[in-house]
């Protein structure tokens, strides 16, 4: 299975299996979308604005998700030194950022009418941030280190540093007071969310999910081919 | 099996990453007062705070039935179930703010029992569900 995205093998998956998954997942997420905007109800306390949770939830999942992936890749990177994870690492980046991103934003909009205040200094909210911080390190060292050997190793370290932020992130909610809920889906319990309203999450969170995975398998194949060509470059 | 170099590498790697989480461990350990975004009322009751100094904020649940409007302030208890504190504040509380809810209050501390709020922060936990299942809870209780 691994074996399959080596770069040769990659290369080969037809565009139009990529193309396939993508109106799958424009599918799920008009269904999610429909599902979550109409045919759930409002919260009992919160009324529509609960309706943010089903985009702030499914991002703040594809953006820790990612970075757990870069983080892992990087170990790999620096222990053992295969080009294609490290680009396979660099590919997922972006997609983590944009997530993160979203996951603030949404988060912040949520935030005003519920709590009262765009913004707090919490655990939760101040540790995604510096998830954010990691992301924007992360992808300007690819930009900013010409040398690939170079910026491999670098970009490895930070990834590797990052890595420790993630558990503090999950885990910040629980640890201290904070503004935050805790989460309502775990794997230990049952989860506090209504099934009428956990069903449209779910939907969302496997659209998203899917989609992401359409933009990585994407960027991933360009990164290889900018790679190929950067190497013949520098052999003629 | 493994190359000599990659061994090295993985060894120093788990090295590295016991002594990280050491040092990220102590660290937040460290900077605990600063990473709780809120004191319970049980916290406030133990330690001893510099009066009125400094701006915290006071967490836990509106006590039922405690609020007390008259004009634009506000006067209502805050409890953790084991201890309270009296909150006084004057303006607009947040939509959700009501009895049996979580509210974090920011001001400052007038003494252990009493606290002035410059503002008012309605907390909501992790439960979600329609208001037909919660009056069905309701009935049920």
């Amino acid at each position: 299975m691994f074996k399959n995205f080596f770069p040769n093998k990659i290369l080969s998956i037809n565009n139009k299996f990529i193309f396939s998954i993508a109106k799958l997942v424009f599918l799920v997420l008009i269904v999610g979308v429909v599902y979550s905007l109409f045919i759930s109800p409002p919260d009992y306390i919160q009324g529509d604005s609960v309706r943010i949770m089903y985009v702030h939830v499914p991002s703040s999942f594809i953006a820790l998700g990612c970075f757990a992936f870069i983080g892992v890749a990087s170990i790999c990177n620096l222990v053992i030194k295969i080009k294609f994870i490290s680009l396979m690492a660099r590919s997922l980046a972006p997609i983590g950022f944009i997530f993160t991103v979203i996951s603030i934003a949404t988060g912040s909009l949520w935030g005003k009418p519920t709590w009262g205040i765009w913004w707090a200094w919490d655990a939760r909210l101040t540790s995604m941030l510096i998830l954010l911080f990691f992301y924007i390190i992360y992808i300007l060292t690819w930009k900013f280190v010409d040398n690939f050997k170079k910026a491999n190793t670098i970009s490895s370290i930070i990834a590797v540093i990052g890595l420790f932020n993630l558990p503090i992130i999950k885990y910040s909610v629980e640890w201290w007071n904070t503004l935050h809920q805790p989460s309502s889906i775990t794997l230990t319990s049952a989860p506090t969310i209504h099934y009428t309203m956990l069903i449209p999450l779910l939907i969302m969170l496997i659209g998203f999910t899917i989609y992401s995975i359409i933009i990585f398998l994407m960027r991933y194949k360009i990164e290889i081919m900018k790679f190929k060509l950067n190497k013949k470059d520098k052999t003629n | 099996m493994l190359a000599k170099k990659v061994k090295s590498r993985i060894i120093f790697s788990i090295i590295l990453a016991f002594f990280a989480s050491a040092v990220l461990y102590i660290t937040l350990k460290s900077l605990e007062e600063n990473v709780v975004y809120f004191y319970s009322p049980t916290d406030i009751y133990n330690k001893t705070f510099s009066l009125s100094k400094k701006t915290i904020r006071v967490g836990g649940l509106v006590k039922e039935k405690s609020i007390n409007k008259k004009g634009t302030s506000i006067n209502f208890i805050i409890t953790d179930l084991k201890n309270e504190i009296i909150i006084s504040y004057k303006g607009l509380v947040p939509n959700l703010f009501s009895e049996g809810k979580g509210v974090i209050a920011e001001g400052r501390l007038k003494d252990r029992k009493y606290f002035v709020a410059e503002k008012i922060l309605a907390k909501h936990d992790e439960n979600y569900m329609p208001p037909e299942v919660k009056n069905a809870l309701e009935k049920s209780k």
